[in-house]
């Protein structure tokens, strides 16, 4: 189907050499799709960034046409902010023990990196479990998923961010892994892509946080 | 362990093995053909579904072979019933803005050709690229599914309006389960739409070859690329949207379903929700979709009349710009979709200023294409004709939408025919247009065999003339009061009218049938056409400087480097009125 029917070669480009595994060729390539990767992780923030800014403006408008009666927010909240948190600085601390290493990359600095990404993810486990324990806190009190607009509005907000909370923790397992796979090689930038999208996270749990401690 | 600079997944070993080659491909150029075939598929039943609508609009009773074994309670002996009709309608829409005009012109010749044009080996992220098209085929096999289902497909439009679309059975026959399919369905379709956005920005940002400047890159790269941003962001209101209204269907939200509404005699059991809402988002959405729509065919027009004039536009740089303004303004206008919902009118006005002012730009980009082509020497081919035939579509289904722009005309052409013809003509068959001109352009390419002449010039003209019989009528029954989405016009004053909508029936069903010329051609030539040179049409597109059809890498061994703008036409080159652009001949003339 994809035979390439001979046809002569006219393009004026002279041919250059074959690229090579670490030719020069291959290292611009490779600079290429870091270049490409980050702006990816970006690109999909601002994505991630509109839908959440859909959510928040169906928020506003539907506050807007009624009497709220609010909610009270469960206190756990607070502590899985804290978690949270404290998860971004403790992937901060693998990003140090990556780079203040020498050489950079060697096996004792990945291990040491790879052992704060572990906490990173296990304490935005317990952030998700906290959730779950805020769930049925409300749930406790009689507020469900349809009892009250704002209910509905905190449920999706939190559970919508939860799910892009363990697609992050997925992509610091990974991360991990590779940071200790004896013989697989590792880019420096999933470390940067997935620090990108780990933080995002937070910031974005603080800004629905303080949305629903405002207007829920 | 070391950090080294291992290569992504598209520099690696050709493909090998079936499935790897031709149905999970990584390779951009099978993702753009798969994405294409798509398509393919969803306008002809997207056009089927049109005929038995004109059909059953002049003929109610007719019958229809075959459908009352597609479905016995919409069509019992073959005769559409009234809710049944409204399901084709829906269907229709769905599947033409969707499948086909987000499909065809942006992720099929997207994907196929952006990496080529600028010089990259394939697309940022191949696993991506191949997880949004086979997400966006599940999405269709989803909505599809929605045929053969006992209730049959939903009645609320391809808008979906809440409440209607929330309540569930209640509001009518294929709005439980149909509804249903189309929510997880629309969902699904905004994922890969995302994700081939994503693709397409990043690539487009950051593989660039060298010498590949931005302002060297075709038009239709461009335009491919503005039409990525405004889908990111477009997509990713509706995703929320879709979610939204599927909690309201099944999880007993009231997010759109407002308190105290009685559907068919049954008191709904929600409260507080608001019906504006819904359309707030979907047209927060809807709009930059439609220049999601026609944005990339306008790129690949752009690209194909230069190439036909054998000279450059009068201004690329005011091209992009309008491009760009377009792509900024379309988020500023949905309201104008909303201009009777009930709204301050005062927000009306807001929506109106820039709707209007969203014509400069478009009105910019005709007046660069006309005067361009005042004083060329064109060669007529059938991608030439085609495009064309687009600044035709567009301008006659253009001027319309001045009428519409303004609030005080909306509020009698509203929901008529009137709207019905605007969209279809400059958004539905001038992107249609762009798509078949791309087709006719780049199938040398694509297969290494050229399509017939003949049968392009024949399929050009039904189409030309069938689209004009058939939507142009439509702006004077909208003037004159002809309601859209009614399955019948039994009113007095329609009687005189039946007429003219059987004439549009039958036109419809001459241009209809003149398509199958054009897939009659697309799969004889496929192996059967004449072997195509590697440049046909004397271009100056790094598409040109590679075999036909290209290898699995695109440029083989060689790395391109970019020496020119595209539009170095009538200059002296040793190929003859033309330099490429990855030719280091000096130019007498330089470009914009």
């Amino acid at each position: 189907m994809s035979s390439t029917i001979a046809t002569p070669v006219n393009s004026q480009t002279p041919a250059l050499p074959q690229a090579k595994r670490g030719s020069a060729h291959s290292v611009a390539l490779a600079r290429q799709a870091d270049r490409a990767s980050r702006s990816g992780i970006w690109v999909g923030l601002f994505a991630i960034t509109m839908s959440f800014a859909a959510f928040s403006s169906a928020l506003f408008v539907r506050q807007g046409t009624m009497d709220w009666t609010h909610i009270v927010l469960p206190s756990v909240l607070y502590l899985n902010t804290l978690f949270l948190l404290a998860s971004s600085a403790t992937l901060e601390v693998a990003r140090r023990s990556l780079t203040a290493a020498s050489p950079v990359g060697s096996n004792a600095a990945a291990r040491k990196a790879s052992a704060w990404v572990i906490l990173t993810l296990l304490l935005g486990l317990v952030f998700c479990v906290g959730q779950f324990a805020a769930w049925r806190d409300l749930r406790a009190q009689g507020i469900y998923l349809t009892t009250n607009p704002n209910s509905s509005f905190f449920y999706v907000l939190t559970f919508i961010h939860a799910l892009h909370v363990l697609a992050g923790i997925a992509a610091l397992v990974h991360l991990a892994g590779r940071l200790t796979a004896s013989h697989s090689t590792f880019r420096r930038s999933l470390f940067e892509n997935t620090a990108i999208y780990w933080h995002f996270m937070a910031v974005l749990w603080v800004y629905l946080f303080l949305l629903c401690r405002m207007k829920l | 362990m070391e950090e080294s600079s291992v290569q992504q997944a598209h520099v690696n070993a050709p493909p090998k093995g079936f499935l790897r080659k031709y149905v999970f491909s990584l390779d951009h150029k099978m993702i753009g053909k798969q994405y294409y075939g798509l398509a393919l598929a969803a306008v002809f039943t997207g056009m089927a579904l049109s005929w038995l609508m004109r059909i059953h609009m002049v003929w109610p009773l007719a019958k229809i072979p075959g459908l009352d074994l597609l479905s016995k309670a919409g069509a019992p002996g073959g005769i559409i019933t009234p809710e049944y009709y409204l399901s084709l309608m829906t269907m229709h829409g769905t599947l033409m803005v969707f499948f086909v005009l987000t499909n065809a012109p942006f992720a099929a010749f997207g994907n196929y050709f952006l990496p080529i044009q600028i010089g990259a080996e394939d697309m940022a992220f191949p696993r991506f690229n191949m997880m949004s098209f086979w997400t966006t085929f599940v999405a269709w096999a989803v909505l599809m599914l929605a045929f053969f289902i006992p209730d049959g497909p939903p009645i609320s439009g391809w808008t979906s309006y809440a409440p209607l679309s929330a309540v569930g059975r209640d509001a009518g026959p294929g709005m439980e389960y149909g509804m249903s399919l189309w929510g997880i369905s629309i969902a699904l379709f905004c994922v890969g739409s995302l994700l081939g956005a994503l693709n397409f920005i990043a690539t487009t940002l950051d593989l660039r070859a060298k010498g590949m400047t931005l302002m060297r890159m075709p038009l239709c790269t461009w335009a491919w690329f503005i039409t990525s941003c405004i889908a990111l962001l477009a997509f990713a209101v509706l995703l929320p949207a879709c979610i939204l209204l599927i909690l309201d269907r099944h999880a007993g939200t009231s997010f759109f379903i407002p308190a105290g509404l009685v559907i068919s005699d049954r008191m709904q059991p929600h409260s507080g929700g608001s019906p504006l809402l819904w359309q707030h988002l979907f047209w927060f959405f809807g709009h930059p979709e439609v220049y999601i729509a026609i944005l990339p065919s306008m790129g690949i027009v752009s690209h194909i009349l230069i190439n036909s004039m054998r000279k450059p536009l009068l201004s690329h740089k005011v091209v992009i710009y309008s491009m760009m303004s377009i792509g900024f303004l379309s988020y500023m206008v949905w309201g104008h979709h909303m201009f009777l919902s009930g709204m301050n009118p005062t927000s009306a006005l807001a929506f109106s200023f820039p709707t209007l002012t969203i014509t400069i730009p478009a009105t910019l980009l005709t007046l660069m294409w006309l005067g361009s082509l005042y004083g060329a020497r064109i060669q007529i081919n059938s991608a030439s004709l085609f495009a064309l035939g687009f600044i035709s579509m567009f301008v006659s289904g253009g001027v319309s939408g001045f009428f519409l722009a303004q609030p005080s005309i909306d509020i009698y052409l509203h929901a008529t025919y009137f709207v019905v013809g605007h969209f279809h003509m400059v958004m539905g068959v001038a992107s249609l247009f762009g798509v078949f001109a791309g087709t006719y352009f780049w199938f040398p390419k694509m297969s290494g065999r050229m399509m017939n002449e003949t049968l392009g010039k024949l399929h050009f003209w039904v189409t030309f003339i069938g689209t004009y019989c058939v939507f142009m009528p439509f702006h004077y029954l909208g003037l004159i009061g002809n309601v859209r989405r009614y399955q019948s016009f039994v009113d007095d004053f329609m009687q005189p009218y039946i007429g003219w909508h059987k004439f549009i029936t039958i036109c419809a069903l001459i241009t209809g049938a003149g398509q199958l010329i054009f897939l009659f051609n697309l799969i004889y030539s496929r192996f059967k056409g004449e072997p195509a040179p590697q440049n046909p049409w004397n271009a100056t597109s790094l598409e040109w400087s590679i075999p036909s059809p290209p290898p699995w890498n695109n440029f083989g061994d060689k790395h391109p480097v970019v020496y020119h703008d595209p539009y170095q036409y009538g200059v002296k080159g040793s190929k003859g009125d033309f330099v490429m652009q990855d030719s280091p001949e000096q130019v007498i003339v330089s470009g914009d």
